[in-house]
């Protein structure tokens, strides 16, 4: 059951892989299925070039590290869940660069940002994997939000969310007025999701996430997925100023920051880590660049890449497993004990450097003659490029070398691992040889399609090992031979760069979340303080807010009231009038329960008056329970207080409220009244209730399940309030 | 007369919002009380007045000769009337019994639900 996952991705791999001729004859193969068809919405998979690289690279690593992940934690009861959740990000991964519907794209990135969470949270029992879940669904969750709004104004331009027409329309987003807001987005999308500086801080702490994790999701597939999308937007949204120079300083910056800080670190799983954000920081720049050398380098980096970083991942796990340890200082003198853990160590470490006749080689050649030619500055480009390929020497020596070679030094009692292990970071490392003993089929079959989807034109990549010798040769040249130098003095370097304490852009994340903290809890006080009155005054407030919004926008024209009324019904609206107002500032419980019922029998009168007589009945039999049941009720309870303070505030806010209220019921009773279920029960009243008082009809009748409900709402409420004196007669005993 | 009765609701929904935000029970109950007259009133008044004919039919007829109050507020008004008191009667006990709790009608000092945060 456990190699299941791996023989799943196996065969993906294998049905991608016979796409191949095809792609590479320049086809490319579409699916549809309509999904919210209103929206506008479709699930369409699209295989082109550059989706078939990725495509490969994540089925076919994806076997590997599935392979390795079972033998990993063989005898851990976690594999299930692991596995699982590896399988669902691969899915996502495969989704998102497969997708063609932009809006498909963003479902299947915010897969791979909440697969991503749960798998760095994977020990949830450790505080700090969760705390760097958290950051790292916090950090990519707001990016993906940001490149949600920048593909939506670019679907809104195009008219399209398929994203394949969108990059034939390149010219026309271009010059378009959303050109900029929509690169802002989506960079910040990509930028977030390959950790670029300023947001490349949650990468490192992704660590956290178990060994094969952080191979696959955050050194080979998903920290890829922003490179992904630069590359498929290049022919939309490349070219001009802003990307370019976005990129490349962004790039420059993150592959500088992930260099130097990879020297600094004393876990080797940690250093790869930071070189991972190397070498995104390096496509990156090499995507800004803008010519096509640039991204014919960006393409073969992206596969050399992705070959030794997650073979040098698995065997620092194989190191971790067997050897008891990661850090490098715990580490020394395992060549004899683990020989074929070395070899494959030692393949991948010497792609990492660039050696020949590795494929890292060749990559690195053609980064160098693409950056000496670069559109924005081969200064700038080329420099960052040879310090940052300098520092890769000296991490490969750290990697390889220093656990294996000199005084043997071991937590436990180390060996070769088993096959599981061994298998998957072999084939990678190889791979990395073959590829470039044999790089012209490479270029043409893969890479090539790829490097099509890229420009938006077709492209040629031609590869050959050896270049002769030329600029890019002499800067090899000097890579090797600074590196070599570096790698001498990294103890030195290390201690020195772990002794400066450089603050980093995380101390601007922790004070933003701390910040927000601080924010709720002042909300939360202020609005939440267990006060009741400032409860009410702000449901009043809301209330009073809500109804005069509603008067201001509105431009409802009010009549002018007419106050000819007879006699004998102002002195009832007096009555009412002078009760409330009594109600309101009358010390004595007495009075004012007085007050209480003249009010509520005035407004009995008022109805008699205006042919309400089962409503008055009714109101006067209530009212005069309700004096009833004040009267005993305030027997139990305290003296009101003489006055009622003065309280502007509430005044001003009570003011408002009821002047509120007048407006729109004003207003309302200047709109012509709907009387058509008056009517209807009106003319159905007697021949079909047979009842004369079409009141009574309407309550026992035609709404009879309506005064059900009210009758069963006194009932609760009865209910209710005998058990609320009830317990307090059983809490006073 | 509609204008006097849209006063009525206002001045009643003043006095009431007004007793309830006075942080005393009892004066609290007096404000609800009020308020649900308010509603009453605004759901009658909002139907149409028509003084002094009550909908009824004569006998023998199949519906009313001339025009009638409208019956369809009314129905809702005495709804609401019964629903209202079965509101108040509850809240009257709750205070009761919130005050023999509590020991005390000022609510801002009824803290059992939410304590006071250290200060």
């Amino acid at each position: 059951m456990r190699f299941l996952p791996a023989l799943l991705a196996f065969m993906a791999t294998a049905w991608f892989w016979s796409f191949l001729p095809a792609i590479s004859a320049g086809e490319t193969r579409s699916w549809a299925w309509a999904w919210l068809p209103d929206q506008g919405v479709e699930l369409a998979l699209r295989i082109d070039g550059l989706s078939l690289l990725f495509a490969l690279l994540i089925t076919g690593i994806g076997t590997l590290i599935f392979l390795y992940t079972a033998a990993y934690f063989r005898n851990d009861d976690r594999l299930p869940r692991l596995l699982t959740l590896l399988m669902l990000f691969g899915i996502s991964m495969l989704g998102l660069v497969l997708a063609d519907d932009a809006i498909s794209l963003f479902v299947f990135w915010e897969g791979t940002t909440v697969t991503s969470f749960l798998l760095v949270g994977f020990d949830h029992n450790r505080r700090y994997a969760r705390a760097s879940a958290l950051q790292a669904l916090i950090i990519t969750g707001l990016g993906g939000l940001a490149l949600l709004a920048g593909l939506i104004i670019l679907g809104q331009f195009a008219g399209t969310y398929r994203l394949s027409e969108m990059v034939l329309m390149g010219d026309a987003i271009r010059a378009s007025e959303i050109y900029i807001a929509a690169t802002i987005f989506v960079l910040l999308g990509c930028f977030t999701k390959s950790a670029q500086f300023p947001f490349h801080f949650w990468l490192p702490g992704a660590m956290a996430a178990p060994t094969p994790v952080s191979a696959y999701l955050h050194s080979a597939t998903m920290v890829k997925a922003g490179v992904y999308l630069l590359m498929r937007m290049s022919p939309a949204l490349g070219g001009t100023e802003i990307w370019m120079w976005s990129l490349t300083i962004c790039g420059a910056i993150t592959m500088i920051v992930g260099s130097v800080w990879a020297m600094k670190q004393d876990d080797l799983k940690l250093m790869l880590a930071h070189t991972t954000l190397m070498g995104l920081g390096a496509l990156v720049m090499l995507l800004g660049s803008g010519t096509k050398e640039a991204a014919k380098a960006a393409v073969l980096f992206l596969l050399v890449h992705a070959l030794y970083k997650a073979a040098l991942f698995l065997s620092v796990g194989i190191l971790d497993k067997q050897a008891g340890s990661r850090m490098v200082d715990d580490l020394g003198g395992l060549r004899g004990a683990m020989p074929l853990s070395f070899a494959i160590a030692a393949l991948a470490a010497l792609s990492m450097a660039g050696f020949p006749p590795f494929i890292g080689f060749i990559g690195k050649e053609v980064i160098y003659e693409s950056a000496l030619h670069s559109a924005a500055s081969p200064l700038l480009v080329t420099g960052s490029a040879l310090a940052a390929n300098i520092m890769m020497v000296a991490c490969a020596g750290l990697v390889a070398i220093k656990p294996y070679f000199g005084e043997r030094r071991a937590q436990k009692n180390p060996g070769d691992p088993v096959f599981g292990l061994w298998f998957g970071p072999a084939v990678l490392a190889a791979l990395g040889l073959w590829f470039g003993l044999f790089p012209a089929a490479l270029g043409h079959d893969l890479l090539e399609p790829a490097l099509g989807a890229v420009t938006g034109k077709a492209a040629e990549v031609k590869l050959y090992l050896w270049h002769g010798v030329n600029l890019p040769f002499l800067l090899s040249l000097l890579t090797f031979a600074a590196g070599i130098g570096l790698f001498l003095v990294i103890g030195a370097v290390r201690r020195a760069l772990q002794a400066a304490r450089v603050p980093g852009a995380e101390d601007g994340y922790d004070l933003g979340l701390a910040g927000i903290d601080r924010l709720s809890a002042w909300v939360t006080r202020s609005l939440q303080g267990g006060r009741m009155t400032v409860y009410l005054k702000l449901s009043f407030a809301v209330f009073a807010g809500v109804i005069w919004m509603a008067i201001l926008m509105s431009n409802t024209e009010l009549s002018r009231p007419d106050f000819r009324v007879p006699l004998f019904q102002f002195g009832v609206v007096v009555l009412i009038l002078v009760s409330t107002v009594v109600v309101t500032f009358t010390p004595s419980r007495l009075i004012a329960i007085c007050a209480l019922g003249g009010v509520g029998s005035g407004i009995a009168m008022l109805f008699v008056m205006y042919g309400a007589i089962d409503v008055a009945m009714t109101q006067l039999l209530v009212e005069i329970l309700v004096v009833v049941f004040f009267a005993i009720a305030l027997l139990q309870l305290p003296r009101t207080p003489i006055s009622l303070g003065f309280r502007p505030f509430d005044m001003a806010l009570s003011v408002a409220l009821g002047l509120g209220v007048i407006v729109t019921l004003w207003a309302v009773l200047g709109t012509e009244l709907n009387l058509y279920l008056t009517e209807y029960f009106e003319k159905y009243s007697a021949p079909k209730a047979l009842g004369r008082n079409i009141v009574n009809v309407i309550l026992v009748d035609f709404r009879a399940l309506d005064t059900l409900g009210e009758v069963s709402v006194v009932l609760i409420a009865a209910i209710a309030a005998v058990a609320v004196m009830r317990a307090g007669r059983e809490a006073r005993k | 007369m509609d204008f006097l009765f849209v006063l009525i609701v206002g001045l009643l929904v003043t006095s009431g919002a007004y007793l309830m935000m006075s942080g005393h029970l009892v004066r609290f109950l007096y404000g609800l009380a009020l308020f649900s007259n308010a509603a009453n009133l605004a759901i009658f008044v909002s139907g149409g007045l028509s003084y002094g004919a009550p909908a009824l039919i004569a006998e023998g007829e199949k519906a009313p000769l001339e025009p009638v109050a409208n019956a369809l507020p009314q129905a809702l008004v005495l709804t609401a009337i019964v629903i209202g008191f079965g509101l108040t009667v509850f809240a009257l006990a709750l205070a009761k019994r919130a005050f023999a709790s509590e020991g005390t009608a000022l609510m801002d000092d009824m803290r059992s639900a939410e304590p006071r945060a250290e200060d």
